[in-house]
């Protein structure tokens, strides 16, 4: 089993995350993350699906999908070939000692802090799961009270935009 | 959009006339309600015809059955919550079978929804995993555009059923009436030209195969390719399989026909495949009863598999060469490649091949022993039924001997005339299933196959038939049992029979219940009637006919291929396994 990351285009219609969820449940896959938001074209959003399958089950589970009416595109983005990024937010337990260290991981990070209390620290980062994973393992030590984190969205290197083709794949076919 | 009435319409207006536009003649329902405002302006439509059923479960089955007879979609109406959910054992028996199918639901006002309301049921929810798509409407504006696309979606591409739920506000507000003129469905673009590349690399393997075989499923019933794909197999005299959603596809008295394939189908059809060097694959998805255990499947096959479905390629069975698109397409076009390869003189050498099935056909050919004690053999029964009414008549099933041995043993010359539930497996499917066919095809004979214990789940539908005029026969094979679970049982458990006699010798009386809903009952308790009571029954033409056939209860349908065991160990009876190596009769 590998990780997959799919960029799937969908009419902004009520019920399409729960059409989307429910077919890969019924497959058989779990979904690791995801992410749905608007794009720049009204009426369609965008979501991003990381999932654990091997190649062969994957490529049912898309065509499955690309059966439903409100899907529009499907895209698999390969890391090496896109962006990927999550965020998190972190509430790390602080004191008088470990304050100043706290922050300098911060930094080290490019991480940022957005709140602040006498004995916490709300801690914003951003990145692929490595960085976060990594980030996390270092605070640990200090206290996690809190962690919240965003599923992952992606997108593709390069000039190349995924709506623009579906949009023209949806007018030649129409 | 037309607008052809500027002053506003109910909801429900809308709704009736929506289904108008899009052509429906014949819908089957049950009012409640949450439906009943649409229930009002139907009683004044001059094109519709709603047939009052007994139970939404028989408004489901009608609706394929009428599907199935006329290659229209057929429509069924129910209220929320129990009238909707009693619907999803036919919608997903359609979702299986790909049958065209529209339901339309009532559904608590928009404003009760989510509240638990009384006869609420999240419906939409409900049916995501068993339709094609589906919709909940809760603005009476919107109402012909969903009607519209969902006989869109319903009837192109693979068919399958599409749900329209509606809220009861919705359908008692007021709006325009627009009936779109063109469907917009971005992402909805079911390919139908097979790539020509693709079906010249099939031409090219079939030429070149020694051992081929035309493994022929549904779709070229639903796409009504039956002609083309006579053509083709007359071109090319290779042998036809047909499976259990493909009987009639190809006649069964044509000579290159092996017959059925799968846990019940001919040694000879079985045979082919497992020995096959090449599955040309038309519109059939590789289901498991036909493949048996999947890794030795056909295991010398290269595969050419040509459906509309592009995820049915490769779910199953890897293919050599896909071709996604309408069959009827792709046949046309192979038939074309073929013959350009053929103009070069070139020939598909099957010499060998044909000698090798035709011993398997003659050595090991369907057949039946009659029981010694006198009874009447329920394989009997059903192979002269077939040979008195004949290859026009339209047959319908339930699910488990009764419809294995309609399968088997009546001739299927035409598509459209064998009816059955296939995918889902669903008891209870014959008898509505039959009442939807004659409805759609009025002219035709249609006789329900049922077994007693499928029988007893939808009977209440005859007195549907006998009010409306819609004079169905239903040949009961009564072998007072749950006969292919009894056959497992003798097969599998020790012959320890839990909870499979239905005693249904005694209890209900079928002849009587047959006369308590106004048709006609009829009774066989002897071989030496089964011949005079067929043709009573098919005398009988006022109102719907009941002929309770009192079978021998120990028969068992073979050959069998048991579940999870690979085509390989096909028992041509029992503990009687065919010799293919051998190839001579035993």
């Amino acid at each position: 089993m590998s990780k997959h990351t799919l960029s799937v285009l969908v009419e902004d219609q009520p019920g399409v995350l729960a059409r989307v969820a429910a077919l890969f449940s019924r497959r058989g896959f779990n979904i690791e993350s995801l992410a749905v938001g608007p794009t720049e074209i009204e009426g369609v959003s965008r979501m991003t699906i990381a999932v654990n399958a091997d190649t062969l089950p994957l490529e049912q589970v898309t065509k499955q999908l690309n059966k439903l009416i409100n899907i529009l595109k499907i895209v698999e983005l390969e890391p090496s070939t896109s962006v990927q990024r999550e965020l998190l937010l972190v509430k790390v337990k602080v004191d008088k000692e470990s304050r100043s260290s706290v922050l300098e991981t911060v930094q080290l990070f490019r991480a940022k802090v957005v709140d602040v209390s006498s004995d916490a620290l709300v801690i914003e980062v951003t990145g692929n799961s490595d960085k976060l994973e990594a980030f996390l393992r270092s605070v640990e030590p200090y206290g996690i009270k809190e962690l919240v984190q965003s599923g992952m969205v992606a997108m593709g290197r390069g000039d190349k935009s995924i709506t623009e083709r579906s949009l023209r794949i949806a007018d030649r076919t129409a | 959009m037309s607008n052809e009435n500027t002053s506003a319409i109910t909801g429900a207006e809308s709704l009736v006339r929506s289904l108008e536009h899009a052509g429906v003649t014949d819908l089957f329902g049950i009012p409640g309600g949450a439906i009943l405002p649409a229930y009002d302006p139907l009683m004044d439509s001059k094109k519709l015809r709603h047939i009052l059923v007994r139970h939404e479960q028989g408004a489901g089955h009608a609706a394929q059955g009428y599907a199935l007879a006329t290659n229209r979609v057929g429509v069924c109406v129910a209220t929320s919550g129990p009238g909707a959910t009693n619907l999803v054992t036919p919608i997903a028996d359609a979702y299986m079978d790909s049958v065209a199918m529209v339901a339309i639901t009532g559904q608590v006002p928009s404003g009760a929804i989510g509240t638990d309301a009384f006869q609420e049921a999240d419906i939409r929810g409900i049916t995501m995993p068993i339709t094609k798509h589906n919709y909940l409407v809760t603005n009476a504006a919107d109402i012909p555009k969903a009607i519209a696309e969902a006989f869109h979606i319903a009837s192109t591409g693979r068919p399958g059923p599409v749900l329209v739920d509606i809220s009861k506000d919705a359908l008692q507000a007021k709006a325009d009436f627009l009936w779109p003129t063109a469907i917009e469905l971005p992402g909805y673009n079911p390919v139908t030209k097979p790539n020509s590349k693709q079906v010249k690399e099939a031409a090219k393997l079939i030429m070149e195969s020694k051992r081929p075989v035309f493994y022929v499923g549904g779709g070229v019933i639903k796409a009504q390719a039956t002609k083309e794909l006579f053509q083709l197999a007359e071109l090319t005299g290779i042998p036809v399989v047909t499976t259990l959603m493909a009987r009639g596809a190809f006649p069964d008295s044509h000579p290159q026909h092996l017959g059925m394939p799968g846990m019940h189908g001919t040694v000879a059809a079985v045979g082919a495949l497992q020995k096959s060097d090449l599955l040309i694959t038309l519109a059939a998805r590789f289901d498991d009863r036909v493949t048996g255990r999947r890794d030795s499947f056909a295991p010398f096959a290269s595969v050419i598999h040509a459906d509309i479905d592009p995820a049915e390629i490769g779910k199953n069975r890897e293919a050599d060469v896909p071709i996604v698109g309408d069959v009827r397409e792709t046949i046309i076009e192979l038939i074309a490649a073929l013959k350009s390869e053929m103009k070069t003189g070139k020939r598909i050498d099957q010499e060998g091949w044909w000698s090798e099935l035709n011993i398997m056909r003659s050595t090991y050919p369907l057949g039946y022993d009659l029981p010694t004690d006198g009874s009447v053999s329920p394989q009997r029964v059903i192979e002269r039924l077939g040979k008195i009414t004949g290859p026009e008549t339209i047959y319908t099933a339930g699910v488990g001997q009764h419809q294995m041995w309609a399968a088997q043993f009546i001739n299927y010359e035409n598509p459209g005339t064998w009816l059955n539930s296939g995918g889902l497996g669903t008891m209870g499917f014959a008898v509505p299933a039959a009442m939807g066919a004659k409805v759609g095809a009025p002219n035709k004979t249609v006789w329900a196959v049922d077994g007693d214990g499928c029988f007893q789940m939808t009977n209440q539908e005859l007195a549907t038939c006998a009010i409306n005029d819609i004079p169905i026969k239903v040949a009961l094979i009564n072998n007072q049992s749950l006969g292919m679970v009894r056959q497992w049982q003798t097969l599998f458990y020790n012959s320890r029979y839990s909870n499979t006699d239905l005693q249904t010798h005694r209890i209900p009386d079928f002849v009587k219940l047959a006369d308590a809903y106004g048709c006609h009952g009829l009774r066989c308790e002897s071989p030496d009637q089964i011949d005079a009571i067929i043709e009573k029954a098919m005398s009988l033409n006022d109102a719907p006919v009941v002929v309770d056939f009192m079978v021998y209860k120990d028969a068992m349908v073979w050959p069998m291929v048991a579940a999870g065991a690979s085509n390989d160990d096909i028992k041509y009876a029992r503990d009687l396994a065919p010799d293919w190596e051998r190839g001579d009769a035993e």
